[in-house]
């Protein structure tokens, strides 16, 4: 047929707000304890319990929402979401419909080298629901199911982009620089695999060129950054090939099937919920004094855009390193903090990237579950940069640091990784290895330069690599020369 | 000691302090004459007399240790069935909650409780409080104590019934739209609705969230001051509760001086009134005068608007909160197959069918179509109803209307079912504004109770209590005797 189709993505983003108690009762928010330990009158939905609304939850919804440039609504208000559904206690859900507490904001993303602005068009407040166990595979094939409303009445927040995105890789991406942003205003671990982070998508496709949208479906069930992208590549193809047949599109919520790598339908727009919201009568409307948007705004931590742009300007990383160092707070801290101690960026950001974060990901760890410290790690540059120990030893050390949280100098002394600088002590090892490799000192001094370099690797093997490099170079010169 | 039945928590109080009768003695005594007079009243749904015992006793065992007490303390009462009571079956007079028994109480149970004052048991209501004369509860009526073949009244019909019957001394029902006035009316007691916020609603099972608040109901002036001061105050488990001066006693307000009260009178709401219930109207106003007080009539607007107002924002509300009754956690269940079937089945037979039908109604006038023509515009007119209210209070320190229209008419009236519904018309304005509204019992028609209604300004109780003590104390209208009728 010929017609280039464009994709346009809007993404629905939950994030769950790390207060100590949950939204609209005292429960704490810890999980994984037992099925219904967490849980009261309100969040059970027993007849005559009401909410009251968490003011930390408040306070993190107005971070978050500075934090991605939205407008902070003064006066907001709570409506009732209703559906039948047993993870739902009271069966209408507590959250924002008409008048939501952010409005518009934008998240400026990069990619492929360009920088992009993504709009969103809200975030709103609401409460979560609980958990449902199946016997079977959904709760229609299942014997019984049993419910646990632990998670029920979790604090959410509802991040709603406008339909600014243009491929599956943008999307990923947005998803991760978001991320990012939520994670360093820390009013959320962000987790997609614990749930603490979920994404909806709504994508359809159009003619390129075209303003007007065409028909979309909502995917549901994606549970990693990899698998957005994923679901939202075969639902490009997918509507592609239906667009190209000349068939239409139907308007429907269909849900990612990780193992096939195929969206279903799940149900059509005839099949949706009325939600019939309504103002919550048990909760007055929320009102934001200026001043107390202003003190929040002035705990915000520098931003990841911010905080890397700094990286490339002023300490002339690469757009690429300053990406991977800023792409969590915990990391760019880290950094921040090594250089504070050991003022070679360049340096730092190498080690991070190359050392630090293959053992973590190796061990599959978080930064914060590592044992080195940024005292650790620039105590450490700076013994190789003395030239107490080699580049290749302060790797062994680095990994030994990681293992046993021990201090670089504690394993350098107890291992004797020293460098050995003393020329006495290294012209013996050069006599030795120049009488044993009569043939490399024939081809160097026959003018094969790099023979020189297989001489320096015989002493630093004699010496388990603890010779300073440079000083043998000089040494074997002064014998062969 | 069956004079003791006559007798006021007050009057009560002043024989426990001085030890001529004990609590437990107090509490027998009414115990019996529930046993005597239920057959035929059905006041109530549940009866405590264990757990009453008890009670009667630990406060009794304190006085003897000479503790400091309430003046409730040791005094019998009775909750409307939608407030919950820990331990307690509290079933909303619905099949859905005829097994349930709370985990927890309400605020208002709580500080009943800490007042030592003594539950004997929990009162009929129309399902869910979705009625105007207790014939909707799936127990069965209740019926007037004045006149068997009358309805109490309602919703909370067995509540007013039960201190009519002098059952208890006092009791507590909620009131949306008159639920607790108009059967004090019917019934010939006292009801105070107070002001929205002033009393919790933690732990009461509502029907409409912004119309409801727990209510008083008691024989005098005085003891609804003191039930006032031990269940108002703002609670931390209620958002839309609202912090005033802590430990307000309202006793103090019971002042016999009406001097210089300026009382409106809405006209509107003197139309489709029974000739004789306003002739019982004027003579009161006659009496306010004649004490100090100035009366007026005025003009109230919107009369025609509010029934549908409030009939729209209380069926949303209540669909809304009558939703999480779906047989999955707790009360009634039909074991189903598929889950589908189990709300329908559960809720289906679960509800009765005035239940139903609000909970259909309310549906649709929040759906996403009828939003706006509906709820949205109910809300507005109830913002120009509020408005107009308040705009009278610029001038008038109260307002003054009966309480109902017609005296408590019989369980076979033809005219039952409209009269049932119009009943809320003279009431619930004052629900739909948040305003306390007192019914003041005026003498008898027809053989039957009459009551008076006086609205005050948001959180001015004081006035209403002012003007209800001022009455009492200058005539005797205001106690109306069983005797010779009804269950006496």
């Amino acid at each position: 047929m010929g017609v280039e189709f464009e994709p346009v993505i809007g993404l629905e983003i939950h994030v769950e707000l790390k207060t100590k108690t949950k939204i609209f009762c005292g429960c704490p928010m810890e999980f994984g304890g037992e099925p219904n330990s967490h849980v009261c009158p309100f969040c059970l939905g027993l007849p005559g319990a009401l909410p009251v609304l968490n003011k930390q939850a408040v306070e993190y919804a107005v971070r978050a929402g500075l934090a991605l440039n939205c407008e902070i609504v003064p006066y907001s208000r709570f409506d009732r979401k209703s559906y039948f559904y047993p993870d739902l206690p009271s069966a209408y859900q507590i959250s924002q419909f008409y008048f939501y507490i952010c409005k518009g904001g934008h998240l400026e993303i990069e990619v492929n080298g360009e920088k992009k602005k993504i709009r969103l068009n809200r975030i709103h407040l609401e409460e979560d629901a609980g958990k449902l166990l199946h016997s079977g595979s959904s709760i229609t094939t299942s014997q019984y199911s049993l419910a646990d409303y632990n998670r029920g009445g979790s604090g959410l927040i509802e991040i709603v982009t406008e339909p600014d995105l243009r491929s599956a890789e943008e999307a990923r991406i947005f998803l991760e620089q978001l991320r990012a942003v939520i994670e360093y205003t820390g009013v959320s671990d962000v987790k997609m695999e614990e749930g603490s982070l979920r994404c909806d998508a709504n994508i359809s496709l159009r003619p390129a060129g075209s303003s007007q949208f065409g028909t979309k479906t909502e995917i549901k069930n994606v549970n990693s950054f990899k698998s957005l992208e994923r679901a939202l590549e075969y639902e490009i193809e997918r509507q592609r090939e239906i667009l190209e047949d000349g068939g239409v599109i139907i308007q429907e919520t269909r849900g990612w099937d990780e193992g096939k790598g195929i969206t279903t339908s799940m149900r059509t727009k005839e099949e949706a919920n009325d939600y019939r919201y309504f103002p919550d009568p048990d909760l007055p409307p929320i009102v934001l004094e200026p001043e107390w948007i202003e003190e929040i705004r002035a705990t915000l931590p520098e931003l990841p855009n911010a905080k890397k742009e700094r990286l490339v300007k002023e300490l002339g990383l690469s757009t690429y390193d300053a990406g991977i160092i800023t792409g969590s707070r915990a990391l760019a801290e880290f950094f921040d903090e090594t250089v504070a101690l050991f003022n070679e960026p360049k340096t730092v950001a190498n080690w991070l990237m190359v050392e630090f974060l293959s053992l973590l990901n190796a061990n599959n760890m978080e930064i914060q579950e590592s044992k080195i410290t940024p005292q650790q790690l620039s105590s450490l540059l700076k013994s190789q940069k003395e030239g107490k120990i080699s580049g290749k030893i302060a790797k062994t050390v680095f990994a030994e640091m990681f293992a046993t949280g021990k201090d670089p100098e504690e394993i350098i002394k107890e291992k004797g990784l020293v460098q050995i600088s003393d020329e006495k002590a290294l012209a013996s090892i050069v006599e030795k290895v120049i009488s044993a490799n009569p043939k490399s000192v024939e081809d160097y001094q026959g003018g094969k330069k790099n023979a020189l370099g297989f001489l320096v690797g015989q002493v630093m093997k004699e010496t388990k690599g603890q010779a300073n490099p440079g000083l043998v170079n000089k040494l074997l010169r002064e014998k062969l020369d | 000691m069956s004079l003791l039945l006559g007798l006021t928590a007050h009057e009560l109080q002043g024989l426990l302090v001085k030890q001529e009768i004990s609590s437990e003695d107090l509490v027998k005594e009414h115990l019996n004459k529930i046993k005597k007079v239920e057959g035929e009243l059905h006041a109530f749904v549940t009866i405590a007399e264990k757990e009453a015992l008890q009670a009667a006793q630990k406060v009794d065992e304190k006085r003897s240790r000479g503790e400091e007490l309430s003046p409730l303390a040791g005094i019998p009462m009775a909750l409307s069935d939608n407030i919950l009571t820990a331990g307690i079956k509290t079933t909303c007079s619905s099949r859905m909650l005829e097994n349930f028994i709370p985990p927890y109480s309400a605020t208002v149970v709580e500080k009943l409780q800490a007042a030592d004052t003594v539950l004997l048991g929990k009162c009929n209501l129309d399902e869910f409080a979705q009625g105007a004369t207790t014939e909707n509860s799936a127990f069965g009526a209740t019926y007037n104590p004045h006149e068997l073949k009358a309805v109490p009244g309602g919703a909370c019909g067995g509540a007013a019934a039960a201190v009519a019957a002098e059952e208890v001394v006092f009791s507590l029902g909620t009131d949306a739209s008159g639920d607790l006035r108009q059967p004090a009316s019917f019934c010939g007691v006292i009801g105070l609705k107070p002001t929205y916020g002033s009393v919790s609603r933690y732990g009461v099972v509502t029907g409409a969230s912004s119309l409801d608040q727990v209510g008083i109901l008691t024989k005098d002036m005085t003891d609804c001051a003191l039930v006032l001061n031990a269940i108002s105050g703002h609670d931390p488990h209620d958002s839309m509760s609202i912090a005033l001066a802590e430990n307000e006693d309202y006793t103090g307000s019971l002042l016999n001086d009406v001097k210089g009260i300026k009382i409106g009178i809405p006209q509107e709401y003197l139309q489709a009134v029974d000739p004789e219930i306003i002739t019982q109207l004027q003579e009161a106003v006659a009496k306010l005068e004649e004490l100090g007080a100035s009366c007026e009539k005025v003009t109230m607007p919107y009369r025609d608007a509010v029934l549908s107002t409030y009939q729209i924002i209380a069926a949303a509300e209540g669909s809304s909160n009558l939703a999480r009754f779906d047989g999955v956690r707790y009360g009634f269940r039909v074991e189903t197959e598929d889950l589908d079937t189990l709300y329908k089945k559960t809720r289906g037979q679960g509800f009765g069918t005035e239940v139903k039908k609000n909970i259909i109604l309310g549906t649709y006038v929040l759906s996403s179509e009828q939003y706006e023509a509906y709820y949205l515009k109910a809300l507005k007119v109830r913002t120009l109803i509020k408005d107009a209210i308040e705009k009278l209070f610029q001038d008038y320190d109260c307002l003054l209307l009966p309480t109902t229209p017609t005296v408590a008419f019989a369980f076979q009236d033809e005219r039952a079912n409209t009269l049932a519904r119009d009943l809320d018309i003279w009431t619930c304005p004052a629900n739909l504004a948040g305003i306390p509204a007192l019914s003041l019992p005026w003498g008898m028609v027809k053989g039957l109770p009459v009551g008076l209604q006086f609205w005050g300004r948001a959180f001015a109780e004081k006035t209403l209590l002012r003007i209800g003590f001022a009455l009492e104390q200058n005539t005797n209208r205001t106690r109306l005797s069983l005797k010779g009728k009804g269950v006496c």
